[in-house]
């Protein structure tokens, strides 16, 4: 089973603050998950390449044009926070 | 008027010829819902007012000289995963809550170009992560055959809506059975496309190596008339096939003489309920009086579809759902801080346990240490998966199979099980792994087992997650004969059409699709 700490790590790379509770729940959780996926381990993939994509198309591509957005507005209803037409965060510095 | 489960090439007749107006059918929708939906809650958001709207400017249209688009004034409902302008858009997600997007998704935008009338949003597990609803922030929606059930998931408001008839129609998405086995639940034909066949383009990620969006209806006909509409290239989103959209509904052909149909042993587990494996069998010898030519042919990696989809699905959620920041739109959180607990705790605040419980576990398959030992192994055995569809492909059409090893189970299975959707989407998620086109179309009722969704992969942990008591011979409002049994066709990659004529093809010498619930 992965460690309280463990958990905590990908808490915090996932940036999601959890409880106590939520630990633990995890903990056990990801044992499940884990546990369940193990079985993989039994087939054998030597030289096998892994699937990236599943259809096969190359170099999908449009052209470089830009085009007038309508919604400036309508993007900028949805912001939390906004100052000057800017989205507007927390000081970094 | 008895409309409710009337077919869509029937409503686009009534209406071209002026037997009834698209605000009539609007207004008869709409109170339908007013009326039932308590009873099943399928509808995050209803959209009253635009939806009289658009049904009149559709009636302005029909009473214009000239032809109608095939989905002119007809009503949908729309899956809430599917961003529509200046509307309420959630994925049933608390971090969405009052999100309106300020754009279209392609499919939206190609359904208001027919002027088809949007009645509202509907329901889901929450980023489309389960497969019973019971995920969702909103609630848990009922299954119409029984409110006490599950309509399955994720795309179960949309399944819930149509089987009701609160709706026609309804869009769905597939990531992994998500259309498929809420169909098969709710006793209708639901389409899950060739990944890339349509566009993903303003359709809120889930999985983006998987993500698939189609449709439910009443009929495989009407799912062939919405792929016409809903497929195509999409310059938006690079991963659409630039393969011609050909016109399915036209092309319908219910000649089944020589088409070879494989029955994939796999498919049939252990633990799977009598009711369904007696139905599907039934199904497949239809088809044999119809003169296609049956054969039994076996996929021996099926058992690792799941296992691989329960670490792809979850590394692809973890990048996606990276996004939600609570700082450009969505739920930020009043507890504030520093930047960083701003993004830790809107994340907190704006996520249910299903969609953590995804994000913490892609992150530790993705992590240093760990990539090579779970996603790349994950990766190298999708590749024998699709290999194998491949190899079955050249000795056969089409392959027939269950939709799901059960009909619709009670509520509240679903709920704190870490593995659900990964198990009970068992028979649909190889198919998805190799970005397959299928069906699933009603082939009769089954008795439920009442039991938990059987596994081909019996695992220890389970035990530490307990079941709620089955309620033994309480079967709520379950008709005496059963509940809906799904039929699954999958079929080659743009194999659309050869899927369409073979679920067309059943429904023309059998009436499973044309029953419906007895509404309280």
């Amino acid at each position: 089973m992965l460690t309280k700490e463990e958990v905590l790590k990908l808490a915090k790379l996932s940036r999601i603050a959890l409880s106590e509770a939520e630990v633990e729940k995890f903990q056990k959780d990801l044992d499940t998950v884990l546990g369940y996926v193990d079985e993989l381990k039994k087939v054998n993939t030597d030289g096998l390449e892994e699937v990236n994509q599943v259809t096969g198309l190359v170099n999908v591509q449009r052209d470089d044009k830009a085009v007038m957005a309508d919604n400036h507005e309508e993007i900028f209803a949805q912001a939390p926070e906004i100052k000057d037409g800017y989205f507007k965060v927390k000081a970094i510095l | 008027m008895e409309s409710e489960f009337l077919e869509l090439t029937e409503l686009r007749k009534k209406l071209d010829n002026k037997e009834v107006s698209s605000v009539e059918l609007t207004k008869y929708f709409l109170s339908r819902i007013k009326e039932l939906d308590k009873n099943y809650n399928s509808f995050v958001t209803v959209t009253e007012e635009e939806a009289l709207k658009n049904a009149k400017e559709a009636d302005d249209f029909i009473n214009s000289p000239g032809e109608n688009p095939f989905l002119c004034g007809i009503p949908y409902a729309s899956k809430d995963l599917f961003c529509t302008r200046g509307i309420r858009t959630t994925a049933s997600s608390k971090i969405l809550d009052g999100y309106k997007p300020p754009y279209d998704a392609t499919v939206t935008k190609k359904l208001k170009e027919q002027k088809s009338v949007l009645l509202g949003k509907t329901n889901l597990d929450e980023f489309a992560h389960g497969s019973s609803t019971e995920t969702s922030a909103y609630g848990a929606s009922k299954n119409p055959w029984d409110n006490t059930r599950i309509p399955g998931g994720s795309s179960g408001g949309s399944t819930a809506a149509v089987a009701a008839g609160l709706t026609p129609w309804a869009t769905a998405t597939e990531t992994g059975g998500s259309i498929r086995q809420p169909a098969s639940l709710c006793g209708l034909s639901g389409w899950k496309p060739t990944y890339g066949r349509v566009s993903r383009y303003g359709i809120i990620a889930m999985a983006s190596s998987l993500d698939s969006p189609g449709a439910v209806a009443n009929s495989v006909e009407d799912l062939a008339h919405l792929a016409e509409i809903m497929s195509g290239r999409d310059e938006k989103d690079s991963t659409t096939g630039d393969i011609a959209v050909p016109p399915y509904a036209k092309n319908l052909s219910a000649d089944m003489k020589g088409l070879r149909i494989g029955v994939p042993k796999e498919y049939f587990i252990d633990g799977m309920e009598d009711g369904v494996k007696q139905r599907v069998t039934e199904a497949i010898k239809e088809y044999e009086k119809m003169g296609a030519e049956i054969q039994e042919v076996s996929l021996p990696y099926t058992k690792y579809g799941s296992l691989v989809y329960a670490i792809v699905c979850p590394s692809e959620v973890a990048s996606n759902l990276m996004r939600y920041d609570g700082i450009r739109y969505g739920h930020v959180t009043s507890d504030g801080g520093n930047l960083l607990e701003v993004y830790e705790k809107s994340r907190a605040e704006g996520f249910g346990d299903e969609a953590k419980r995804r994000i913490l576990t892609g992150t530790y398959v993705l992590s240093a240490g760990y990539y090579d030992a779970y996603y790349k192994k994950a990766q190298k055995v999708r590749s024998l998966i699709i290999k194998e569809f491949e190899d079955v492909f050249k000795k056969v059409d089409i392959l027939a199979c269950p939709s799901s090893p059960n009909v619709a189970i009670k509520l509240g299975h679903a709920k704190d099980n870490p593995l659900f959707g990964y198990i009970a989407d068992q028979l649909n998620i190889p198919g998805s792994l190799a970005g397959l086109p299928a069906l699933s179309v009603p082939c009769g009722f089954g008795l439920p087992s009442d039991g938990q969704t059987p596994s081909m992969h019996p695992h220890p942990a389970d035990a530490g997650h307990p079941l709620p008591k089955g309620e033994g011979n309480n079967v709520g409002s379950m008709p005496s004969f059963g509940l809906p049994v799904g039929l699954q066709i999958i079929g080659p990659q743009w194999g659309e059409q050869v899927v369409f004529n073979a679920g067309f093809a059943y429904q023309q010498v059998t009436d499973w699709h044309k029953k419906h619930p007895a509404l309280a």
